[in-house]
């Protein structure tokens, strides 16, 4: 089955799943769960009248940011941890605590001690997610290949060349995955501090929408936020993967 | 003759002088083992010298206290010859270390300081081995031979004042390592250098140094000296093993280290 075009596999399937949905509408007849056809409309208005877009970039400015922050803090103490033993020592206890603390408590938290802000959101979410880019990177610094470390070393390599060219281009995987498991968490937990705390975004709306029980407005702002987040694994995350591995897959 | 092969003027003071008084490493059981002993010698300017010994004498611990890559041991470490001067220090590892990340030509660009990057050194140097087409390429797409070549260009192109070289052709095949240590020596001509070898063949000692240490086993220190005679560049194969024939049938029970 080798060569063979997968893509009519993957439309019929798609295709299947709308069928099941439609179908199950149909036979339901309720408001509580709207067709495909409902949703569309909805999906449609809610764009037209510029709503959609206005939550969709507000909740996509907390994702980036909350991003930027988490993993350039992340990285920071995973390098850091990872080649350095007291570090390691002084900063375990907090990484174990803090993974370990639910996201919903982090997110209260923060908004009790900063207030309702879009910096204590902002924060919230970072905080969430910061553990996990630690233990990522850590584990990858630790496995750092110590004869490319002399290397740099013996040829007096500056410590900004030295991290730029000989200890991020070995993390990169590590980075990669920890970006990519970070993204999907990041999505979810911004939600939830736009519910607890905001008054826009997609959390926000999807918060309202269940109070007026409009569930076709509902998952109109669900796909459109599975649309965008797909859409940035895409456009975003894929092609620096590539880049990043180029070295791997170029050919004589 | 080329100025440069003349040797230099007696009392020149010498480009490295290493005093190891001792090296301990934690041993197994807690107790310190002690793999370095009273270990001195110099290497003067444009001087090539090996350091040979049995395997896990101690030998690349003394290159890597030399290369700065180990401070913790008693002794010193100098360089009379540079006046105070930070020492240019060139190493060729035993495995090619280049970064799989970067092309031959990043790899020597980065060894660089800031403002001589750019500037075509690494071209050059590249060129000189024979790995002008290959500039471009990552480090996996050319064979074992062209990355040590690549590792030796990025060693000439921080114009070193002293060369390390740890058994830098180890793992090639004979005909392969001659041509590489030719390639060595011819270039050591053109553009001389200190240079300090550890190798375990006396054969590539005799072949690519001037003077040769023998080292004892741990803990390490000099048992015996021998300068090869002759130019470097001038030594034939015949040369080469007529010497190491006439070291290893010497009566002292150190030349049994090295047969």
């Amino acid at each position: 089955m080798k060569g063979m075009d997968r893509r009519p596999w993957t439309a019929l399937s798609i295709l299947a799943l709308l069928g099941i949905w439609a179908a199950a509408a149909a036979i339901a007849a309720s408001p509580t769960l709207p067709g495909p056809l409902a949703v569309g409309e909805a999906l449609v208005a809610e764009a037209a009248n510029g709503k959609l877009f206005y939550h969709l970039g507000l909740t996509l400015w907390r994702v980036a940011a909350s991003f930027a922050l988490a993993m350039s803090i992340g990285v920071a103490l995973g390098i850091l941890m990872g080649r350095f033993r007291t570090a390691d020592d002084i900063l375990g206890p907090w990484l174990v605590l803090t993974l370990n603390v639910p996201a919903l408590v982090v997110v209260v938290l923060a908004y009790v001690w900063l207030g309702l802000t879009e910096a204590a959101a902002i924060a919230a979410v970072a905080v969430n997610k910061i553990p996990n880019v630690v233990v990522q990177v850590r584990s990858g610094a630790r496995s750092l290949d110590e004869g490319l470390m002399d290397m740099a070393r013996a040829y007096r390599l500056s410590r900004y060349d030295t991290l730029r060219h000989v200890v991020l281009p070995q993390l990169a995987p590590y980075m990669m995955a920890a970006a990519r498991n970070g993204l999907a968490l990041i999505w979810k937990i911004v939600l939830l501090v736009e519910l607890l705390g905001r008054s826009n975004g997609v959390g926000f709306q999807i918060h309202m929408f269940f109070q007026l029980f409009d569930i076709a407005r509902l998952l109109a702002y669900t796909f459109a936020f599975v649309a965008v987040a797909q859409l940035l694994e895409l456009a975003l995350l894929a092609p620096v993967e590539r880049h990043a591995a180029r070295w791997r897959t170029a050919r004589p | 003759m080329p100025p440069w092969n003349d040797m230099p003027p007696a009392g020149a003071p010498p480009v490295l002088d290493l005093r190891i008084a001792g090296k301990t490493y934690p041993g197994a059981s807690g107790q310190p083992v002690t793999v370095v002993r009273d270990l001195a010698f110099t290497v003067g300017p444009r001087e090539s010298v090996a350091l040979v010994g049995p395997s896990g004498c101690g030998k690349t611990t003394s290159l890597n206290i030399v290369a700065g890559l180990d401070s913790r041991f008693d002794g010193s470490l100098s360089f009379p010859a540079l006046g105070g001067r930070e020492p240019h220090i060139a190493c060729v590892f035993q495995e090619p270390r280049l970064l799989p990340w970067r092309t031959l030509e990043q790899n020597l660009e980065l060894v660089l300081p800031k403002p001589r990057r750019g500037t075509g050194i690494a071209a050059h140097w590249l060129a000189h081995m024979g790995l002008a087409e290959a500039a471009q390429r990552f480090p996996t797409q050319v064979s074992l031979g062209m990355q040590r070549r690549a590792a030796l260009a990025r060693a000439f192109a921080v114009e070193p004042d002293l060369l390390l070289l740890d058994e830098p052709f180890v793992s090639l095949d004979g005909p392969l390592a001659r041509r590489l240590r030719r390639l060595l020596l011819d270039t050591l001509a053109e553009r001389p250098c200190a240079a300090l070898l550890v190798t375990h063949d006396l054969r590539e000692a005799i072949e690519l140094a001037d003077r040769i240490l023998i080292l004892s086993p741990s803990p390490t220190r000099v048992v015996a000296e021998v300068t090869v005679p002759g130019r470097r560049e001038d030594r034939t194969e015949r040369d080469v093993e007529a010497f190491r024939q006439d070291l290893v049938s010497r009566p002292e029970p150190v030349f049994r280290l090295i047969a």
